[in-house]
């Protein structure tokens, strides 16, 4: 009982993670068709620029704060410098995505060396909680209530703020919202800064547990591509049912059948790409 | 026809460039006969995707699958004592298409950048697994010692030499075979449906079939550039299944222009040489090689060959 238990709030952790950095990718691909392969450098980026503030000032707020500052300008500066000139060129976008995945990664690995790394937990969170007779400790419980106050914040900022139903009308009918008289180059740069901030965040919050390294990048980007395959591109309903299932069963996989972990979560996205190719809460194309 | 006329217009540069090739050993050093042959490999890995991108439009960013699935193919029947090249390389082009034509179920009913954002996923879980899973791939170290394969014929690949004009000669066979391919009946359809998916749909093709074999084709002709690289390497670790191989040939494609029969080498020749002049001269490479990415996408998205055409006009 104790094992399932544990399990379960290890994989829930993992899950709300997960939502981070897949949330911030399916926003920018819904809204710009936008394939980001360096999504996870934000990650990458956030986590080490937060442990270098953190080890300054031993204060994990500050260090979310800045590190989180730096990577929004960091995307905003990829969204209206670069991406831009390619709009709907998916090739092109790939291509420059990637070249930035190969400068910061490399920049990191100058800046802070190859040897993996973990942040320091927020001072508040060190302990362990008992939960009946589980001892858990406190800062995973942390992360999953910051995964679900994230999520909520999404969901009002979709649904209920201006901004929100203007992205949400960009999704449906681009041109729509350009004839319309919106700035859309300003919603792109808008949404391109949030989604590398909620990456950002995920690095900060993922660094005190699956830590810092080289590659992790990439790892990240590979677990949000699955989920928002299985939960829907383009849908943020579908990257947290995503990602509680990524979590849950890659944590699962971890602990069972620790070498296969992998074909645990390529099965299940197989069985949904041949059922709904779109995923479970994606649109489906005519 | 008159010997002087073969060398004039179409076939001037093509065999000027069969004369460089062959004399080339004899003209530069062994590492720069390494080069011109990880150029061939990589311009048959280019040319195979190219059969999606450039003659179907479907932007496949998860090619690497069927060159590592070959290429680890390759590693695993070499170390258990298989050293017929040609029982290999069959085998190789057969799991590559095989594993093209499972992707390609899933793959294929999607379009554009969901085409692109499944098959970018399905590469990547290979990749997972391969480096997951070390109690058969050995992870990240991957599997070393590797040699070169036996072709009959009494000829010995040992030498760079030696497998530099067998990698030509293969890398020639691929280029007649998908000139003939992508020229008959078959070539012209996928060309049709890069056009018009509607349109050749109304005339009564059957287009998710002809996208499923040409997905297919595709893998069959990673495959032989997958078990290649194995075998000039000599190891074969995860990196075989990498995004960043995939993006590269991509790459490739768009700088040396993609439908057509020589670009993607071109584009092949032009990355080699540049990764391995960068590489040469910083241990920074991997940045550099970043803001050359950058660079090539801001000045030479539309190919290499677009200054020329822009200036022309």
């Amino acid at each position: 009982m104790a094992f399932w238990i544990i399990q379960i709030l290890n994989g829930l952790s993992f899950s709300m993670l997960l939502f981070l950095v897949a949330a911030g990718f399916t926003l920018i691909f819904g809204l710009m068709k936008i394939i980001n392969i360096a999504h996870g450098s934000f990650y990458l980026l956030s986590a080490y620029i937060g442990l270098t503030v953190l080890r300054a000032t031993e204060n994990f707020l500050l260090a979310t704060i800045a590190s989180s500052i730096a990577v929004v300008l960091v995307g905003i500066a990829m969204q209206s410098l670069f991406l831009r000139r390619f709009y709907m060129k998916e090739l092109q976008q790939v291509l420059l995505t990637f070249g930035f995945v190969l400068i910061i990664a490399d920049l990191c690995l100058w800046i802070w060396g190859g040897n993996p790394m973990a942040l320091p937990k927020p001072s508040l969170f060190r302990g362990s909680i008992w939960i009946g007779s589980v001892v858990f400790p406190s800062y995973r419980l942390f992360v999953i209530l910051v995964g679900v106050i994230i999520a909520v914040g999404l969901w009002i900022f979709q649904e209920k703020t201006k901004f929100g139903a203007i992205v949400r009308a960009g999704v449906d009918d681009e041109e729509m919202l350009r004839g319309s008289g919106i700035n859309i180059q300003m919603v792109f740069v808008g949404v391109f800064g949030l989604g590398a901030l909620l990456a950002g965040i995920g690095g900060m919050i993922g660094g005190p547990f699956v830590g810092v390294f080289p590659g992790v990048d990439i790892s990240m980007l590979l677990l949000a591509l699955v989920v928002v395959i299985i939960g829907g591109v383009g849908s943020l309903r579908g990257a947290f049912v995503g990602s509680l299932f990524v979590g849950l069963t890659d944590n699962f996989g971890k602990a069972l059948f620790p070498e296969l972990s992998l074909f645990t979560l390529f099965a299940p996205m197989a069985i949904i790409l041949a059922i709904r190719p779109t995923g479970i809460f994606g649109k489906i194309e005519e | 026809m008159k010997v002087a006329e073969i060398f004039k217009g179409p076939f001037l540069l093509p065999s000027f460039f069969a004369v460089l090739t062959i004399l080339f050993p004899f003209l530069f050093s062994n590492y720069y006969v390494g080069l011109v042959i990880q150029i061939f490999i990589m311009a048959i890995f280019a040319m195979s995707l190219d059969i999606l991108v450039g003659h179907t439009g479907l932007p496949s960013m998860g090619h690497a699958a069927y060159y590592g699935v070959a290429g680890y193919a390759t590693g695993f029947l070499c170390l258990a004592g298989v050293k017929n090249f040609w029982l290999v390389v069959v085998l190789g082009m057969g799991l590559g298409g095989l594993t093209a034509a499972f992707f390609g179920l899933l793959a294929i009913r999607a379009r554009g950048p969901y085409f692109m954002l499944i098959t970018l996923a399905l590469s990547q879980v290979l990749w997972g697994i391969a480096f997951k899973w070390r109690s058969v791939t050995k992870g990240d170290d991957g599997l070393p010692g590797i040699g070169r394969p036996e072709i009959g014929m009494g000829i010995d690949l040992k030498p760079d030499l030696y497998f530099y004009y067998f990698t030509f000669a293969i890398f020639l066979i691929v280029l007649v075979a998908l000139f003939i391919l992508l020229n008959s009946p078959f070539g012209y359809t996928l060309r049709g449906i890069r056009e018009s998916e509607s349109r050749m749909k109304a005339l009564g093709y059957n287009v998710w079939l002809y996208k499923y074999v040409g997905f297919i084709f595709a893998g069959i002709f990673a495959g032989i550039s997958g078990a290649l690289w194995v075998y000039y390497s000599g190891f074969v670790n995860p990196s075989n299944f990498g995004v960043d191989l995939s993006v590269k040939a991509l790459l490739m494609l768009i700088l040396g222009g993609s439908g057509s029969l020589f670009g993607p080498s071109i584009g092949a020749g032009i990355i080699v040489l540049l990764e391995n002049l960068v590489s040469g001269f910083t241990e920074r490479w991997s940045l550099v090689l970043g803001i050359v990415y950058v660079t090539v996408i801001m000045l030479f998205s539309e190919g290499i060959f677009s200054v020329f055409k822009r200036g022309r006009n």
